[in-house]
């Protein structure tokens, strides 16, 4: 059964119309509005378009998080046959430029005051962009800029045109086929410019559709949805899965308030990345240590059980009795409690993706009783790949392929997928079409990694990453530097870490500490700093971190393939690396070539043997001024491991 | 809880919906928001200043021998951001608090809207539409910070005592408009997440966001702030000004505010008032005192 966005939006009003569609908190009430209001809300949104000249096949950036009236403009956008592409909205200005100019974007929703300035600081460059429509009107009312035009004036001139005309609306929802482009999405690109992955109706919703097979999502599900919307996953979650399913997506009152609305409306089907539910079970451990000692032994007693018998009853598999009542006693007691205060009590599904996720924070979730799991998929893709079924989770695999997807692994381990998901192409750019998108319809991933003997994938890391050392005592050996920096990151008190290796005789890594979790560590121990380059450089810091990544390094000497990769030297950074300084994607990846450019003293002096090293970093804020961060580095030894194998 | 109303189609009065707190939570913490003082500026030629709307006349008050204010003159108008400087104890805080009444001038007469006073009485004012802040904070701490706004509508709560007690009748209905309109106060000054924290766990920048709501819940029309950026880092000066800024834009609200950092008060006023050891030494714009030499010697100190 194929259909379109809009299309599917039609049928929910029609079969559904007082059911809610979205929810919105606002002066702090969730406020619902239903399919029949959502309908409603896009067909004078599309007729206003429509008006202002928006045509078929026309691109329209949308800017933003994550709101009801954000979604009703791109299904509005879409009813028209036109091509809404969400971006990220805590990018800065000049990262808009490419993308609008590449797509000859005319048309743009800007969610507030913060969007509309970027949207004109970037005009000059982009002449083209005009109108301008922004939902809030804060601080807007007296900008005279030419094409810059309320929202709220778009609804009123598109419900007038829809009393003149009632019929449009549906006549140019029919006229769009489902293997019509329906979004675009630009990837962050961790080299160059980024690309415009073109996904069609088709693509999306069969994707969307195969994975809430897998999940058995109905219309009764409720999600929140507060991570980007110019991220495919969110796009897939709150809107792909949204209309096939037709359940709730409730957006938070703002970002400072996830948590708060997260306990609020408790869903049910949730995503998050590891780096949300690490963050989550942080904060929970800070408030366990100053609970009173008799909480404190209980919540340890009873984690003790469900680290025993947790993971097993989620698996499915039989547990004794005196367990299972234990477990009960558990439940009511901590486990229950527990996930009510996360606000993950009425979770059937979790996931996450996007990182590896540390073993002892996969563990501890399933062992609370919340069915979390793992999948696999990237924005060419449409997301859903492969993923774990209910009782199959494991912290290392990402799991099996679902339906409509076939799975092959070439010679040089690159994971190569067919599925009715993938791209239709990459806009404007059919060398990097071609190339990863072969005439023989595999998708070439970029990711190595192979199935295990369940037939769970495995990734290893990115293919081009994966290296050799050359020379030294693993001269030759295998080099999978993402591999070992989320071994690293798996530890609490290290933030980020960037490893390099390949083509050179040993591993050497710059980490960044968690300055909360580091932070805190300091005061438990009365170790006074002055900050974050103060606290990072503390000789008490560099043996606790010492100690991380000597583990790391036995953990490594045990892995026949992996052994060496083991980290020699290590040093940490002055400042924690961010996006707004190049040296993360967007999605918060590290750019490791960009990295050793911009630090190329303290590589040199990792490999060249130095003990200490002076580096100066220029910083830009988020309003787009510059400073500058500079600090005397040490720089540590880390004792390595005979790998098992050769010692045996 | 919810409700189906009026968001399919939310009318443009009214406070704008959906402010969102700036994404201030990542890059170190040291990154300040791209909004404030600038966007202000935009905005501040487009903006209509009426006629006086409070009129201080040779106002003089002593405390026994020592003179806190003498002879003082100066006029606000109506919309505009009026700000008193001066060095400490030049005598700021006691013009505020005469003109709300906490102080009783010895000589000179205050005039609010046509209506000519020699001394002010607090209740009266605040009654007549005149809100202030204070610089050491008058919070109830234990309080959450709902609770606190609320008591801003204390003067227009109108049910009697019983009712409020109890919650019923006309007191519950009434109740929930005056805690909507708290809401868009809440909203507006994007301090959603800590609604129902009691206000003493908050950081000081965030209560002094409090400390102005309460003021504001009390719709003046004219709002008296007395340092309302003393001891804030630079963000928070910033958001501090965008507010200030947006009161006086959006609400149309007038502004008297005292204010130490130089910098913020040429910014965001359209008039300034000088004072030193409770003489007037300076009154104009920013520009005019700026290079108003009295004033620069009280700043900077002259050679004699």
């Amino acid at each position: 059964m194929q259909t379109t966005f809009p299309r599917l939006l039609l049928k929910h009003a029609a079969e559904r119309t007082a059911a809610p569609a979205m929810r919105e908190k606002e002066y702090g009430i969730w406020q619902a509005l239903s399919w029949g209001q959502l309908a409603g809300m896009v067909q004078a949104l599309a007729c206003g378009l429509h008006q202002a000249g928006f045509r078929r096949g026309d691109h329209m950036v949308v800017v933003g998080a994550n709101r009801p009236r954000l979604y009703a403009t791109m299904l509005a956008a879409q009813s028209l046959g036109g091509i809404p592409i969400p971006l990220y909205q805590d990018a800065a200005a000049t990262e808009y430029i490419f993308p609008i100019n590449n797509a000859e974007v005319r048309f743009a929703f800007a969610e507030d005051q913060e969007q509309v300035d970027k949207l004109l600081e970037i005009r000059a460059q982009c002449p083209q962009l005009s109108p301008i429509y922004f939902d809030d009107p804060r601080g807007l009312r007296n900008y005279l800029e030419p094409g810059l035009t309320s929202l709220d004036v778009l609804l009123e001139l598109g419900r007038a045109f829809a009393l003149k005309q009632p019929d449009f609306f549906k006549t140019e929802i029919d006229k769009a086929r489902p293997d019509d482009v329906a979004a675009m999405f630009f990837t962050s690109g961790t080299t160059g410019h980024p690309k415009g992955v073109v996904h069609t109706h088709d693509s999306l919703l069969d994707r969307a559709r195969a994975g809430a097979e897998f999940d058995q999502l109905t219309a009764r599900e409720e999600v929140l949805a507060y991570l980007p919307p110019a991220w495919i996953g969110q796009n897939i979650f709150s809107y792909a899965q949204w209309l096939a399913c037709g359940y709730v997506v409730n957006c938070p009152e703002s970002a400072s308030t996830v948590t708060i609305d997260l306990k609020e409306v408790g869903p049910s089907y949730y995503f998050a990345p590891p780096r949300v539910f690490e963050g989550l079970l942080t904060s929970v451990m800070i408030r366990m240590e100053d609970a009173s000692a008799l909480k404190r032994r209980m919540f340890q007693y009873f984690m003790a059980v469900a680290q025993r018998v947790g993971p097993a009853r989620m698996d499915g598999k039989p547990v004794g009795l005196l367990d299972r009542l234990l477990y009960a006693l558990g439940n009511g007691l901590v486990y229950g409690p527990l996930r009510n205060n996360l606000g993950l009590s009425r979770v059937r599904v979790a996931y996450t993706a996007g990182e590896a996720i540390g073993p002892d924070l996969f563990r501890f979730y399933r062992s609370i009783g919340i069915n979390l799991k793992q999948l696999y998929g990237s924005t060419e893709t449409a997301v859903f790949v492969c993923l774990q079924p209910d009782h199959e989770a494991r912290a290392d695999t990402v799991g099996i392929p679902i339906h409509g997807v076939e799975i092959k692994v070439a010679e040089n381990g690159e994971i190569l997928v067919k599925s009715p998901g993938l791209l239709k192409e990459y806009y404007k750019n059919p060398e990097a079409t071609a190339e990863a998108l072969t005439s023989d319809g595999w998708y070439h991933t970029n990711d190595a990694g192979f199935i295990d003997a369940h037939g769970h994938l495995k990734i290893i890391d990115r293919v081009k990453d994966v290296g050799r050392l050359q020379g030294g005592a693993f001269d030759a050996a295998m080099f999978a530097p993402k591999y070992v920096e989320n071994k690293l990151k798996f530890f609490p008190y290290i933030k980020e870490a960037v490893a390099y290796g390949d083509g050179r005789e040993k591993v050497c890594v710059l980490i960044n500490i968690d300055f909360d979790a580091v932070g805190n560590w300091a005061e438990r121990r009365n170790l006074p700093y002055a900050g974050y380059t103060d606290l990072a450089q503390k000789p008490e810091v560099y043996q606790l971190i010492k100690d991380c990544v000597e583990k790391v390094n036995a953990d490594l000497s045990k892995d026949e393939l992996l052994a060496g990769s083991q980290i020699s030297r290590f040093l940490i950074l002055h400042k924690e690396l961010d996006a707004d300084d190049g040296e993360l994607t967007r999605t918060n990846k590290v750019r490791r070539g960009f990295i050793a450019d911009k630090y190329q003293p303290l590589v040199d002096a990792l490999y060249g043997g130095k003990t200490e090293q002076f580096i100066e970093t220029v910083v830009k804020f988020e309003d787009g001024r510059s400073g500058s961060v500079s600090a005397t580095l040490r720089i540590e030894d880390a004792q390595t491991f005979t790998p098992l194998k050769a010692a045996a | 809880m919810t409700t189906t109303q009026a968001n399919a189609d939310r009318s443009a009065a009214g406070p704008s919906p959906g402010a969102k707190a700036p994404g201030t939570s990542e890059a170190q913490g040291v990154a300040a928001h791209g909004g404030s003082v600038v966007h202000g500026v935009t905005s501040v030629g487009a903006k209509k200043i009426g006629d006086v709307i409070l009129d201080v006349k040779n106002i003089s008050l002593a405390f026994g021998g020592v003179k806190a204010l003498a002879d003082i003159s100066f006029d606000v108008r109506e919309h505009e951001v009026r700000a008193i400087i001066g060095p400490n104890g030049a005598g700021k805080s006691s013009l505020l608090n005469c003109i709300n009444g906490v102080y009783t001038p010895q000589h000179g007469t205050i005039t609010f809207r046509g209506q000519t006073f020699g001394h002010m009485d607090s209740h009266q004012v605040a009654t007549m539409g005149i809100a202030r802040t204070f610089q050491n904070l008058a919070l109830f701490k234990g309080m959450s910070v709902i609770d606190n706004i609320m008591t801003g509508r204390n003067l227009r709560m109108k049910s009697n005592l019983f009712l409020q007690a109890l919650r019923i009748g006309p007191a519950e209905k009434e109740e929930m408009r005056h805690r909507e309109f708290v809401e868009h106060i809440i909203d507006f000054l994007e301090i959603q997440p800590y609604r129902k924290t009691p206000v003493g766990q908050l950081p000081y920048g965030l209560q002094k966001r409090v400390d102005l709501g309460r003021a504001l819940a009390m719709e003046p029309q004219v709002l008296l702030l007395d340092e309302p950026m003393a001891g804030m880092n630079l963000e928070e000066k910033q958001d501090m000004c965008r507010f200030v800024l947006d009161i006086n834009d959006e609400y149309g609200t007038t502004v008297v505010l005292i204010e130490h950092d130089m910098g913020v008060v040429m910014d965001i006023s359209d008039r300034v008032v000088v004072l030193d050891y409770g003489r007037k030494i300076g009154d104009g714009t920013p520009d005019d005192v700026r290079n108003n030499p009295e004033v620069i010697s009280a700043y900077l100190g002259t050679s004699h």
